[in-house]
């Protein structure tokens, strides 16, 4: 990979995100030999600066990062310097300062990513895991990775599947990232929400669009259910829980509409009854506890590739 | 003073006539083709003499800024872009809702003596849109105000914006209206658009703006007062304005040069140098605005000048100010917008970047290059190409859009009062006493 940075699905030409998506099935193939943990960066530092509470996806990082026997620093903003006044900029060169050679940020504020990349602030790399309602390329890399896993026909073309994506597209960076990543490869991406939950200017996008997840629900490969956050309703995006879970939920009748073969997919953290009842959710058509799994493999890649990885490992180049 | 003077030989007007210009003391005394004087020649060199800009919406940010700009140091900007006179607007330290920050701007502005500053009162108590400010006071005063605004804010309240437009036409007042419905724009980062939902930046959709217009027009003409339109930046905001002239109805509008010339896919690089309020829109809109500002519909350009200490600009898009310096760019912008592309001619940019905003201020010794009236003007290299620099602006900010562009028309000389304050486009260190 050519790139100093992984800060938009945007930036990746469909080859690069092959080879990341590769890069992470062969580090997944020696992990699972006898080999669990790879010296690969061993003595350098890794930072996750973490501008918004967000456990799991801070933890697959670290865990990722840990794997590949890299030290890293964990830096939240609750308690901080932060709370204190300190600003993006002078918190990251902190780090910097304090040896920090790739930082993984995640934050409220859109272009968060780009700005720290880009603003000549700091020399490191910089990975964006998720920028305000912008994008989280880590999240559909590892949904790209698990999907090909399930349609192994498909592995470099996805030419043919038709994934829906469900819920509060406008706010959600999952979405975008998604809908850019997916296409690239070559799916159809359809986005089913209410008109409230679809962005001003979605025409632009290179998907469909639908208003009724019942009359979609039976053509799709693979459906991921985007969270929604309660507080959506008190800004009058849609009326009450119960109305949006009956027309935009995957309940339990509607899943058996689902193609047999489809997947269920959910980045996470989950509202059980809302969106997703819990019978989809743990239904064998679910694939969300190997997102998660497949999501530390592929942040390992993105962390191998960016710091000096060869695209495709060997045991003797990793050891 | 009235004892100095010069005469200005060898430069041409907006109408491409050669033209000589006794300057006697503060005032014109003699204009024509050949004109007799004893007072020492300034050769113009072929260049354009045109009245000095009049700018009706200038932040100052003194009181209570003086990080990002002073009076002083506006006004060396204003001087430096063609401007003999600019309006500061009311989002002071506090606020200018009073007699006594509206003369104390005043004051500052004569010290300076670089520029006329007028300053603008604000129509709300503390710019918070719940009590009408003391206009008449203001009025009253020494800074004799006569345009009001809550700039940077909304008069939202219909019957606070209706009270407003009555109660200044007993002084000839006219309320400046930052058009923007503050429920439609929580959040809001950039134009609603194709670019603002890949971005994931929370959108500004025109109808927040263009609902106000429209309100307001209507309401004006209910009551029979004085409108203008602060930096009108869509397609439908210039129609619903081209409509209410075509009604009759006393409404007056201005565009900035940032959005003649700028458009919403640069926040795709999240430097919010290019944020600003009301935001950057699409091409089409600008290519609207253009026209507006070319068939009249827009009557004036105005800087909308906002400086910001860097710290506000450098950082991520969502904590950073809004706004964009252009005193000492916006007649070049102009000229590469408007003339370089045929679409106005200099006869009609001095309308609408001198005559007609003196006209709407009411600032007498502004707006025209004529016997017997103050000795405002500037000389002008109109074909002069240029690359903006943001270092080199003499305003105390740097918050440019323009930096790196090449533009055309460069302000040479400045006039103001009948003193030379800039000499090839640097202070001369003199000021009006």
């Amino acid at each position: 990979m050519r790139a100093k940075h992984l800060l938009s699905i945007q930036d990746l030409t469909p080859a690069e995100i092959l080879e990341i998506l590769d890069t992470a099935r062969e580090l997944e193939r020696i992990t699972e030999g006898s080999m669990k943990k790879l010296p690969t960066l061993r003595g350098r530092t890794v930072v996750n600066l973490f501008f918004e509470d967000s456990t799991r996806t801070r933890l697959s990082f670290e865990a990722a990062a840990k794997r590949l026997s890299a030290d890293v620093i964990n830096f939240s903003a609750k308690g901080s310097s932060v709370s204190k006044g300190e600003s993006l900029k002078d918190t990251a060169q902190t780090l910097e300062a304090m040896g920090a050679e790739l930082v993984i940020v995640r934050h409220h504020s859109s272009g968060a990513a780009k700005r720290l990349a880009e603003s000549g602030w700091i020399k490191s790399h910089v990975v964006n895991a998720g920028d305000g309602t912008h994008e989280h390329p880590t999240q559909a890399l590892l949904d790209a990775y698990t999907i090909r896993k399930h349609f192994p026909q498909n592995e470099r073309d996805f030419s043919g599947l038709r994934i829906g994506i469900v819920g509060d597209i406008l706010h959600s960076r999952v979405a975008r990232s998604n809908a850019l990543l997916l296409t690239a490869l070559g799916a159809q991406v359809v986005l089913i929400a209410p008109p409230t939950l679809l962005p001003v200017g979605v025409e632009s996008w290179p998907v469909e669009i639908s208003y009724n997840l019942d009359s979609e629900i039976g053509k799709l490969d693979a459906i991921m259910m985007l969270r929604v956050q309660s507080e959506r309703m008190s800004d009058a995006f849609f009326p009450s829980e119960r109305e949006y879970a009956r027309d935009f939920g995957l309940g339990t009748q509607r899943l058996k509409k689902l193609k047999y073969d489809a997947i269920i997919m959910h980045p996470g953290p989950m509202n059980r009854g809302l969106e997703i009842s819990a019978a989809s959710a743990d239904s064998k058509q679910s694939v969300i506890l190997e997102q998660v799994a497949n999501g530390v493999i592929v942040r390992m890649a993105v962390l191998y590739l960016l710091m000096g990885g060869t695209s495709v490992p060997t045991e003797g180049v990793l050891v | 003073m009235s004892s100095h003077g010069l005469l200005v030989k060898n430069v041409v007007d907006a109408s491409g006539q050669l033209i000589e210009i006794e300057v006697t003391g503060e005032v014109i005394t003699q204009m024509s083709a050949s004109v007799q004087s004893d007072f020492p020649i300034f050769d113009g060199q072929g260049l354009l003499v045109l009245p000095g800009l009049v700018d009706l919406h200038t932040h100052l940010r003194e009181p209570g800024k003086e990080d990002s700009e002073t009076v002083l140091s506006g006004s060396q900007a204003a001087a430096r872009g063609g401007y003999t006179a600019v309006s500061a607007m009311a989002n002071t330290f506090p606020v200018a809702d009073t007699a006594g920050v509206v003369e104390q701007v005043a004051r500052l502005g004569k010290e300076a003596g670089l520029c006329d500053v007028f300053p603008i009162g604000a129509v709300t108590v503390g710019l918070e849109g719940e009590q009408l400010a003391e206009l008449s006071a203001m009025a009253q005063s020494a800074a004799a105000v006569r345009i009001f605004s809550d700039d940077g804010k909304c008069v939202s309240d219909p019957l606070l914006m209706r009270r407003a437009l009555e109660y200044v036409k007993s002084f000839g007042g006219v309320i400046a209206q930052h058009a923007q419905d503050p429920s439609l724009t929580a959040g809001a980062q950039m134009n609603e658009g194709a670019i603002s939902s890949k971005l994931g930046l929370k959108g500004w959709p025109s109808v927040a703006e263009e609902s106000i217009i429209a309100r307001d027009i209507l309401m004006a003409h209910y009551v029979q007062s004085r409108l203008h339109i602060c930096h009108l930046t869509t397609k439908g905001g210039v129609e619903l304005v081209r409509w209410a002239k075509s009604q009759g109805i006393k409404v007056s509008a201005e565009v900035t040069p940032h959005h003649l010339l700028l458009t919403d896919d640069l926040a795709s690089s999240y430097d919010p140098v290019y944020k600003v309020n009301p935001p950057l829109r699409t091409q089409e809109d600008v290519l609207a605005l253009r026209a507006g500002l070319a068939d009249g519909t827009i009557d004036v350009v105005a800087t909308d000048h906002a400086p910001h200490p860097s710290e506000d600009k450098d950082c991520e898009w969502s904590a950073a100010a809004f706004g964009m310096i252009g005193l000492e760019t916006a007649l070049s912008v102009v000229v590469t917008t408007m003339i370089d592309t045929g679409l106005m001619d200099w006869q009609t940019l001095v309308k609408r970047m001198s005559t007609a905003p003196a006209e709407i201020g009411g600032y007498a010794g502004h707006g025209e290059l004529a016997v017997s009236r103050q000795a405002n003007f500037i000389l002008v290299d109109p074909k002069q190409k240029w690359t903006v620099d943001r270092e080199a602006m003499l305003s105390r900010s740097s918050n440019t859009p323009f930096h790196g562009q090449t533009l055309t028309g460069s302000v040479v000389h400045t006039f103001f009062k009948g003193v030379q304050v800039i000499r090839n486009g640097k202070l001369t260190g003199m000021k009006h006493e």
